[in-house]
C-alpha cells in the first residue's frame, strides 16, 4: 500500500457542507430502502413470534393480539434452555481454543526466523483452499472411532490446532509490532512465552477480539457439523434443534409455524446482541480481511 | 535482520528454530491429524465401498465411473452451477452499489446503515432457511404481498421448481453485508486527488465510477468474487433447512438439491462413504479449478496499487 494519499478517508460528500442537495436526498432514500429490506425480515420474525397461531401470516408490523403463548409452547415442546447451554459451551470453547492456538502459531511464524518458514506458511495458506467436504468424512471417522460422536467434543476440539484464516489474520498484526520492544524485553530477561503471552497478545488485542468474535459466530451458527455429529436431542445445539423443529412443526410437518418462528427468534437474538456489543470489531475485522489480500 | 555473527548467531538461530517449532506445533499436529491424514484417507475411501459398519471394500475407480452416470448428481451439479451463476454476479454488483451509496453518504450515516446491512450476517443460516419458507410463501408470504401492491402476481417461490433457486438466491443476498464492508473500506482508500483530477477533466459520476473507482478497488472486488464463488459452490444450510430433512417430503426438493447437500446425504443419510468421498474430491477439483481460473483472469484486469507485499 502506498502511504500519503491526501487527507485519509474523506469521501467527496463530506468535504462540502452537509446540505440536503437532491443527490444527497436520493442517496439517503436508497439507503433507507435497502435498510428496510435488510432489517425487516427480523422485525417480521420477532413480531410474528408474539402473534397467536392464526395470525402469524397476517404480515402486520405489530401483533394485533400480542401473546406469549408460543414462547410457552416452545418451552414445552423443546428443551431450548438445554440447547442454548450446549451452544454456549461449544461456542466459548471453540472460540477460545481457536484464538489461543492460532495466535501461538501466528507468533511462531511471525517472530522467529527458521528454515522452511516460507514454505510451511505457504502450506498453512494452501489449506484454506481445501473444501471442508474432503476432510469431513475421515474426520467423522476419527471422532467415531474415539467414541465421541453424539457428544459436543467434535464441535470444538479440532479448534485446538489453529485455523489457517485466523493464523493468517493474527500474523498480519504480529508483523506490525515493533521488533525492538521484544528484543529489549529479552535483554531484560523475558522468555519466549512471556514475550508472546504478556506482550504480543495484549498488543494485538483488536485482532484477538476479531478472531474470538468471528469464531463465536461461526460456531453458534453452524448447522452441518451438528447434523453430522449429534444424534440425541439432549446434545443438540440451537441450530440443530431448530432444524428438528422445522422438520416437525414446519415444512413437511404439522405446520405449526409459530413454533418454528419463535425458536428462530431465540436462535438469532444472542447473535444480534453479540453483534451490537462487538460491532466495531466486526467491521474492523471484515474490512481488514478484505484488504490485506 | 540484525544477526550476531559467527557461533553466537548460529546458536541463536538454533534456539529460534526450536522455539518456533514449539509455537507452531499445534498447527503441525492439527495439519497431520485433521488435514493430511484425512486427505489421504479420503482419497483411499473414494476407491472403496464403505458403509461405516463393514470394512471398506476396494472397488477401484467404480465410484468415479458411477459419478459420470448418476442422473441425480447431474441434477445437483446443474442446480449448483445455476445458483452460483445467479448469486455471485448479483451479490458483487449489488454490494458494490450499496458500498458506493454508503461512501456517498459518508460519516455517521454510513456507520448506521453499515450496521443495518451487516445484521443479517449474524443470523444462523438455519434461521435464514426458515425465513425463506415464511417470507417467500406463495400464498401468504410477505414478499408476494409487497409485489401485489405494485400489481405483480408473485410466483410460488418455495414450491414451483422454477422459482426455488431464485428464492434461495434472494435470501442468500441478505448476507452480503461483509462484502459491502470490504468494498466500503476499499473505497475509502482511493486517493481523493484521482477524483479531483477526473472532475477537472469533466468526468461525471458514472464516468468517475467506471474509470477511477472500479479500477482502484479491483483487488477487493476480485477478492469478494472469488470468496463468494467458493462459498456459493458449497452452499448447504439454507437449502437443506428449507427443503430437506426428516419427514420433509411435502415439497418437490429436486430444484434445491445442491452438490453439498447431495454429498452430505450420500455420506450421512445413505452411508455411502466411498461414493461421498469421490464426490468430495470432485468438488475439490472444481473449486481449485475455478479459483485458479479466476486468479489467472485477475492478472489481466486487477490493478494493485503500488506493490502489495
Amino acid at each position: 500500500m502506498t502511504g500519503e494519499t491526501g487527507p485519509p478517508s474523506t469521501p467527496p460528500a463530506v468535504r462540502h457542507r452537509r446540505r440536503w442537495t437532491p443527490s444527497r436526498v436520493l442517496v439517503t432514500a436508497a439507503l433507507v430502502a435497502a435498510t428496510v429490506v435488510f432489517v425487516y425480515p427480523f422485525v417480521w420474525l420477532v413480531s410474528a413470534s408474539f402473534k397467536p397461531r392464526s395470525q402469524v401470516f397476517d404480515n402486520r408490523l405489530l401483533p394485533q393480539d400480542p401473546t406469549l403463548a408460543t414462547y410457552v409452547q416452545v418451552w414445552d415442546e423443546a428443551p431450548l434452555l438445554l440447547w442454548l447451554g450446549n451452544t454456549l459451551l461449544v461456542t466459548v470453547l471453540a472460540a477460545t481454543a481457536v484464538t489461543v492456538s492460532s495466535a501461538l502459531v501466528a507468533w511462531g511464524f511471525s517472530y522467529f526466523r527458521f528454515r522452511f518458514r516460507g514454505a510451511l506458511f505457504a502450506l498453512v495458506l494452501a489449506t484454506m483452499m481445501l473444501p471442508g467436504a474432503v476432510t469431513m468424512i475421515p474426520t467423522f471417522l476419527i471422532w467415531n472411532s474415539l467414541g465421541l460422536t453424539d457428544s459436543l467434543v467434535p464441535l470444538w476440539a479440532g479448534n485446538l490446532f489453529g485455523s489457517a484464516f485466523y493464523i493468517f489474520l493474527l500474523r498480519q498484526f504480529f508483523l506490525g509490532l515493533p521488533r525492538e520492544v521484544f528484543e529489549a524485553a529479552t535483554i531484560d530477561g523475558a522468555d519466549n512465552w512471556q514475550l508472546f503471552w504478556r506482550m504480543a497478545l495484549p498488543l494485538t488485542k483488536p485482532a484477538v477480539v476479531v478472531t474470538l468474535l468471528f469464531e463465536f459466530q461461526a460456531a453458534w451458527t453452524d448447522l452441518m457439523r451438528p447434523l453430522i455429529y449429534l444424534r440425541s436431542s439432549e446434545n443438540f445445539t440451537v441450530p440443530r434443534g431448530l432444524k428438528t423443529l422445522v422438520d416437525t412443526f414446519g415444512a413437511g410437518g404439522e405446520f405449526q409455524w409459530q413454533v418454528v418462528i419463535t425458536a428462530s427468534v431465540i436462535t438469532t437474538v444472542p447473535m444480534v446482541v453479540l453483534f451490537f456489543l462487538g460491532q466495531k470489531h466486526f467491521v474492523a475485522g471484515i474490512a481488514t480481511s478484505g484488504t490485506t489480500r | 535482520m540484525p544477526t550476531a555473527p559467527g557461533r553466537a548467531g548460529r546458536a541463536r538461530r538454533r534456539r529460534d528454530t526450536r522455539a518456533a517449532l514449539l509455537f507452531i506445533s499445534p498447527w503441525a499436529v492439527g495439519f497431520l491429524v485433521f488435514t493430511a491424514w484425512p486427505m489421504l484417507y479420503s482419497a483411499y475411501l473414494s476407491l472403496t465401498d464403505y458403509d461405516v459398519i463393514n470394512a471398506p471394500r476396494f472397488v477401484g475407480l467404480d465410484n468415479y465411473r458411477q459419478m459420470a452416470e448418476d442422473p441425480q448428481l447431474l441434477l445437483a451439479i446443474e442446480n449448483t452451477v445455476v445458483f452460483t451463476l445467479l448469486q455471485v454476479p448479483l451479490q458483487v454488483v449489488v454490494s458494490l452499489g450499496l458500498a458506493l451509496l454508503l461512501h456517498q453518504a459518508g460519516g455517521r450515516a454510513a456507520g448506521f446503515f453499515r450496521t443495518a446491512f451487516y445484521l443479517p450476517n449474524m443470523t444462523p443460516p438455519v434461521a435464514l432457511g426458515v425465513l425463506l419458507l415464511l417470507l417467500f410463501n406463495g400464498q401468504v408470504g410477505l414478499v408476494n404481498e409487497v409485489l401485489s401492491w405494485v400489481g405483480i402476481q408473485g410466483p410460488a417461490w418455495t414450491t414451483d421448481p422454477d422459482w426455488v433457486k431464485p428464492g434461495l438466491v434472494l435470501i442468500s443476498l441478505l448476507t452480503m453485508g461483509s462484502s459491502v464492508i470490504i468494498l466500503l473500506a476499499a473505497l475509502r482508500n482511493v486517493p481523493g486527488e484521482l477524483y479531483d483530477a477526473a472532475r477537472v477533466d469533466g468526468a461525471g459520476f458514472w464516468r468517475r465510477t467506471a474509470s477511477v473507482t472500479v479500477p482502484m478497488i479491483s483487488g477487493p472486488l476480485f477478492f469478494i468474487t472469488v470468496v463468494n464463488t467458493i462459498a456459493a459452490l458449497q452452499s448447504f444450510s439454507e437449502a437443506y433447512t428449507a427443503y430437506f430433512g426428516a419427514g420433509n417430503s411435502t415439497y418437490s426438493n429436486d430444484a434445491a438439491l445442491f452438490y453439498s447437500i447431495y454429498l452430505f446425504r450420500q455420506a450421512f443419510e445413505f452411508l455411502q462413504m466411498g461414493y461421498a468421498s469421490a464426490l468430495a474430491w470432485g468438488l475439490f477439483v472444481v473449486v481449485l479449478a475455478v479459483t485458479l481460473v479466476q486468479v489467472r483472469l485477475s492478472r489481466r484486469f486487477v490493478y494493485y496499487e503500488g506493490e502489495q507485499r
